[in-house]
């Protein structure tokens, strides 16, 4: 690997992560109005809208401290650092070292508790809601999260993400049902930590059912454009994420030359597009459920990545 | 520190032999490593000192400068030599010239004790400095334990022998309950009658472990219960007596009831010490005895009730401390939580012992050591914190606090540290070792055997639910008591702490921090620890940059993220100022539009901001049912009434409770048929001493015979 | 066989996906899903069951899929689905056992059916091994529907799901003849048609079909019972 396509890269990808993901936003929106019948706005309203929240200005509560200041900044640099760890386009980025899979949880949870910090600053009802429901239901998404992690350090023998990524992309592993039961497993963690149907309407303001958006409800301007980038930032790495592990084909090496990164960034590109597609069609078709059945959702989900790994460890046990 | 860390492995072996030779007792002068004798012994003078510091605390006023600033000075002397003792490898053996014939009280400062000394130097600092604002009216009889509580501590740590463990590990009990009982108040004596019945159970149990790890020979010294570790059944006992003994006094489940009724009630300092330093001494005596004595060549089964006790604790405390409304309690709770994240570490570390993966095992060991000290310093700054807020916001109570970031603005920024810490968030201390930890978790079932890779599955899963769940609890801690509007108008009156506190404070911010960022290099000096423990020299990636279970394999850089991360913030807000210049400005809050609070309500309307019970309602249905006994009950006024409908909610840890019902049974049982004995006659009495003294005998000649093992 | 080829790979997916619908059935609360996840478990079962004949080269198997098809995919879920329209069961009573506390016992039942089967068939290959571990956690998820369900209706689909268990681990071993499916396929029927009577006479006569209003009824008990 040498240094300057591996700097390359890495830069490409993050500032492709973070141009792609208003844009993701916005042709999930578009896919769902389109869905319903409806015309739909144009896939870039998510950006138009963050121009326009950049230039208002903010407005905050009396008593908001330096917490409601500074939370949207540690939140979007930890979501965006998470973000330049996971592969999207190639193998073998700068950062390809650090990308680990639970340090990206890690990142998240930091993000996570930024947000609901900010939510609690100035003490209202909906703020302490939104915050106490987003930590509750993390509590049952982590172990999800990790136990599908467990999958795949036992398949690759290590949890950095590049190397993963890389040994699947080499289709060593085959199908598998422990891989069938760990997507289900991280697609659930990723609706809920995304505050997708069926977890939490994203499209909802002034619900008492809602999590995310309540959080939200106190901050404005730059604040909340950083909130909404975040928010935004965060479902494009769920998805890239999503597609490293269970769709590698088409990764560029990092060394790949131009032509390479070109069929890789296509690759990505109809990856994301099909996950968007899908994201849409599922949210269209289900409803949102109750807030007490979310530990069960996401119980359930945990269980399958247990399950999971104790098939993995019958199929490793009798090789 | 990074030059340090790279040569490590090679210069190791060196220390090992040197160990592993014939044990050499005694003080000699002269000897081939004066410099390690020479700390030593500044080790034992440091502990006299300690102890001649007891008497002065009863000269109250100026003996309180005297007994805090002696603290401060020992504690900052024992980091010294530990790190010194950590650097240069494990010391000789140094005979002491007091104690009885047939057991010679023996010191000696080996890898492992020096890491604890060390954990242990840095919350003694830490709790002296606060201690010397705030105790400096305190009576004698909260003076006088004090220092024999720390001596007490370093005793048990410096022990070369079980007799000395075993005194310094009842004079820590002793003095911390004194301290405890020093408290007034009905409550308080409660508790610390409570703390005194699990610390006599404690002793009971470990005096015949230690016992039974001599063997017949009655070696007392650790070179000889090494050399003849525990076998069969008596191993199995000896595991068990240790995890009873040392695991009530560190609090693992299901021993754990006291503690959160016991930590709370002392001076803030003294639960800190309590939390942050004494749990860690009480699993220093469980690593000592079962890992580093007993450990080498027992079964794959040897370290599973240590990991099943431990990720039990993790999942208990984590959701207890979700839903206590006292702060204090709170972090007790997160102590549970804490301690059986490092049981996990330690058990694992033995289990992939026996299954000969030495460096899974150091990784295991590794995670316990690396967040034992994390815990440390993260729970002392929390402890500390919380005693700040209580002295200047007037209570400990979540549900009286509120909004205090204004009011204390620096204590809240070092709590936040803290709490981000203890919530495992990276880069700082509680995520180094919570990744290493669930590292060594995800590579265990390289052990092979279906079942234990179905439990360490489990445990896995269980482990990553109570570091949420302790996020979740940090958050709800620090969110409530800082963040907010206050929820009393006594919280107005809160001011910033004391110069020398908020030095203590920023002093332990900047550790927890330190830890998180530099887990290799602080990994790199503890391998002769990681070695007593695991059996293995060191964890395989441990240097300045980089920690990790092997080369090629995953690897957690900490402070290469905190640059990239710092790179992008700084991005980040030059993009942003460029953008949107213009300052915010500030308006009513908007609230989901509520109106205005009436006059009579400066800080608005209290039911609009939430309360810590309904903080932690989501937890408590989701969770707490099953696990805490935790009910909910509407009461709805019958039609037509004028009353309010109630909403009454709580809950309990049932396992102190059916803890003790048994023994107040067997109390009753036990008095009724001690009456029964007052009717005996004269001669009834002498046939049952004779009776004893016949058995004693029996009992006395089968073991000569050799009817035990 | 082993990982990495298509056939050992796709059968071992189709086993997983049957036992994943099996976990589907323990979750789902309404009657509408459940029936839909069974009759997904039968097209699934069918697929397995074909792949295995190809695999195999059995075309017997052809035939059982052909069944299983018919029957378990189409013919029983519509059926069941008229039941629950006569009796207007669409919103079936909660779970005797919590919905979380029956994942939970599944997924410990799983462990036990591996840990079970590993050292009864050391002589077999990997596939045959695996596919039994999965047939024998399809047959004990079913049973823990029927013990933790209270309508009668579930338990039924229970029964069935059980018995999808069975073709799937007869489909996995090399050799079974047809007719011993058939005829345990025909058993399986039998006791479905009891117990849709049972459960026609049960809503006759108590106009309900939740089990617990039977526990009343034991002779034994009938004393004690009484207010």
């Amino acid at each position: 690997m040498t240094l300057l396509p591996a700097i390359l890269s890495q830069l490409l990808h993050l500032a492709l992560m973070l141009a792609a993901a208003p844009l993701l936003v916005g042709v999930v929106r578009w896919l769902k109005a389109r869905l319903m019948g409806r015309q739909g706005p144009n896939p870039l309203q998510p950006w138009r809208d963050l121009r326009k929240l950049v230039r208002k200005q903010p407005l905050l509560a009396e008593n908001a401290s330096v917490v409601s200041l500074a939370a949207p900044y540690a939140a979007l640099g930890a979501t965006a650092a998470a973000a330049a760890l996971v592969p999207g386009f190639a193998h073998g980025m700068l950062l390809a070292p650090m990308a680990d899979l639970i340090l990206v949880a890690g990142l998240l949870a930091l993000a996570r508790f930024a947000l609901a910090l900010a939510a609690m600053d100035v003490g209202t009802a909906f703020g302490d809601l939104g915050a106490a429901r987003e930590m509750s239901f993390a509590a049952f998404a982590e172990p999800a999260f990790v136990l599908a992690v467990l999958a795949f350090a036992i398949l690759a023998g290590t949890t950095n993400l590049d190397a993963i990524g890389t040994l699947l992309q080499e289709g060593m592993v085959g199908l598998r049902v422990t891989l069938g039961l760990a997507l289900l497993a991280l697609l659930a963690v990723a609706l809920a930590e995304n505050g997708r149907l069926p977890v939490d309407n994203p499209a909802t303001h002034l619900e008492l059912t809602m999590v995310h958006e309540a959080m939200l409800l106190e901050s404005s301007g730059r604040q909340l454009a950083l909130w909404e980038m975040q928010g935004a930032l965060r479902l494009t790495l769920w998805l890239t994420l999503l597609a490293a592990l269970f769709f590698p084909f088409g990764t560029a090496g990092a060394d790949a030359g131009p032509l390479g990164w070109l069929l890789g960034l296509l690759a990505w590109a109809i990856k994301l597009g099909v996950l968007a597609v899908a994201l849409a069609v599922f949210e269209s078709a289900i409803a949102k459920m109750r807030v007490f059945r979310v530990p069960e959702f996401l119980g359930a989900a945990l269980l399958l990545a247990l399950l999971g790994a104790v098939f993995l460890f019958l199929s490793t046990g009798l090789a | 520190m990074g030059v340090r860390g790279n040569s490590f492995p090679r210069s190791f072996p060196a220390s090992l032999r040197q160990e592993s030779g014939p044990p050499d007792c005694g003080f000699r002068p002269g000897g081939p490593l004066p410099i390690l004798t020479t700390v030593t012994v500044a080790l034992a003078f440091l502990l006299l000192g300690l102890l001649l510091l007891a008497p002065l605390g009863a000269l109250a006023g100026r003996g309180a400068r005297l007994v805090h600033g002696g603290g401060i000075a020992a504690s900052a002397g024992f980091v010294l030599l530990a790190v010194a003792g950590l650097a240069l490898g494990d010391g000789a053996v140094l005979l002491l010239p007091v104690g009885p014939p047939w057991a010679p009280l023996t010191l000696a400062l080996d890898g492992l004790s020096a890491w604890f000394l060390l954990l242990l130097g840095l919350v003694g600092v830490a709790c002296g400095l606060y201690a010397w604002v705030h105790e400096a009216a305190a009576p004698p009889r909260r003076l006088v334990p004090y220092p024999l509580f720390l001596a007490g501590m370093a005793l048990t740590l410096l022990a070369a022998d079980g007799f000395t463990l075993l005194l310094g590990f009842e004079a820590m009990s002793l003095a911390s309950w004194a301290l405890l009982a020093a408290q007034q108040g009905e409550a308080e004596r409660a508790a610390a009658r409570l703390y005194l019945g699990f610390a006599l159970f404690g002793a009971a149990c470990l005096i015949p472990a230690v016992g039974l790890l001599a063997g017949l020979t009655g070696d007392l010294s650790f070179a000889g219960m090494r050399a003849t570790p525990p076998q069969g059944w008596v191993a199995g006992v000896v595991m068990a007596l240790v995890l009873l003994g040392a695991g009530s006094k560190a609090g693992l489940v299901p021993l754990h009831g006291w503690l959160p009724i016991a930590h709370p009630v002392a001076p803030s300092h003294v639960s800190a010490l309590m939390s942050g330093a004494m749990t860690k001494v009480a699993l220093y005596v469980v690593a000592r005895l079962a890992l580093d004595l007993g450990g080498p060549a027992q079964p794959l089964a040897w370290g599973v009730p240590l990991l099943l006790l431990g990720t039990a604790s993790a999942l208990l405390g984590a959701l207890r401390a979700t839903q206590e409304t006292d702060s204090k309690t709170l972090l007790a709770c997160s102590t549970i939580e804490n301690i059986g994240f490092i049981a996990m570490g330690f058990g694992l570390s033995a289990v992939l012992r026996a299954a000969d993966l030495g460096p899974l095992a150091a990784l295991a060991a590794g995670a316990g050591l690396l967040h034992a000290l994390g815990h440390a310093l993260f729970k002392t700054l929390l402890f500390l914190a919380a005693g700040e807020v209580q002295h200047s916001a007037g209570s400990r109570r979540l549900d009286r606090l509120g909004g205090l970031i204004h009011a204390m603005p620096l204590v809240a920024l070092c709590a936040l540290a803290g709490a981000a810490a203890a919530a495992a968030l990276p880069p700082l201390a509680g995520f180094a070792g919570e990744w290493l930890l669930l590292q060594a978790l995800l590579s265990a079932w390289r052990v092979g055997s279906l079942g234990l890779q179905v439990l360490v599955a489990a445990c896995t899963a269980v482990a990553a639910l109570s570091a949420a769940l302790g996020a979740a609890a940090m958050l709800r801690l620090w969110g409530l008591t800082f963040l907010g509007r206050p929820r009393t108008p006594r919280t107005m009156g809160a001011q910033d702490a004391d110069p020398v506190c908020r030095a203590a404070l920023l002093g332990l911010a900047a550790l927890v921090t330190a830890v998180g960022l530099l887990p290799g290099a602080l990994l790199a000096l503890g391998a002769p620890a990681v070695a007593r423990i695991s059996g293995h020299d060191g964890v395989a990636e441990a240097s300045f940059w980089l920690v990790g279970p092997s080369a090629s394999g995953s690897g957690y850089r900490p402070l290469a993220l905190v640059i990239v991360a710092a790179l992008l913030l700084i991005g980040l807000v030059a993009l942003v100022r460029h953008l949107s210049p213009r300052p915010a400005a500030r308006g009513p809050v908007w609230d989901g539009g509520f109106i205005a609070p009436p006059a009579h309500l400066p800080f608005g309307d209290p039911a609009t901001q939430a309360s810590a019970a309904g903080f932690a309602q989501p937890l408590r249905r989701m969770l707490g049912g099953p696990l805490l006994a935790a009910r909910e009950a509407v009461e709805r006024p019958p039609p037509g009434s004028p009353d309010p409908a109630r909403l009454e909610s709580g809950f309990h840890d049932p396992l102190l409770p059916a803890l003790l019902r048994p023994l107040l049974r067997l109390r009753d049982r036990l008095a009724v048929a001690a009456e029964r004995l007052r009717d005996l006659t004269i001669r009834q009495f002498l046939g049952l001493s004779f009776g004893m003294l016949v058995l004693l005998l029996v009992l006395l000649a089968w073991l000569g015979a050799g009817g035990a093992p | 066989m082993g990982f990495g080829q298509l056939p050992y790979d796709v059968a071992h997916l189709l086993g997983g996906a049957v036992l994943l619908l099996s976990f589907v059935l323990l979750y789902q609360r309404r009657m509408a899903a459940v029936i839909n996840a069974f009759a997904t478990q039968g097209a699934l079962l069918a697929l397995a069951v074909a792949w295995q004949g190809w695999a195999q080269g059995a075309p017997g198997l052809y035939v059982t899929a052909l069944v299983a098809a018919a029957a378990k995919a189409v013919l029983i879920p519509l059926a069941l689905r008229a039941l629950v329209r006569r009796f207007g069961l669409h919103r079936s009573a909660e779970p005797a056992l919590g919905i979380g506390a029956g994942l939970i016992a599944g997924v410990a039942l799983v462990a036990l059916a591996i840990l079970v089967v590993l050292p009864a068939t050391t002589g077999a290959g990997a596939l045959a091994r695996e596919d039994l571990a999965m047939a024998l956690s399809v047959v004990l998820l079913g049973m823990l529907m029927m013990i933790t369900r209270r309508q009668a209706i579930s338990q039924v689909i229970g029964l069935l799901s059980l018995e999808n268990g069975l073709v799937l681990a007869a489909a996995g071993v090399r050799g079974l003849p047809l007719v011993v499916e058939l005829s345990t396929a025909a058993l399986v029927l039998v006791l479905a048609g009891v117990a849709g009577f049972f459960a026609f006479h049960l809503r006759a006569r108590f106009e309900s079909l939740d089990l617990s209003l039977l526990h009343r009824h034991r002779g034994e008990r009938a004393e004690a019972e009484q207010p």
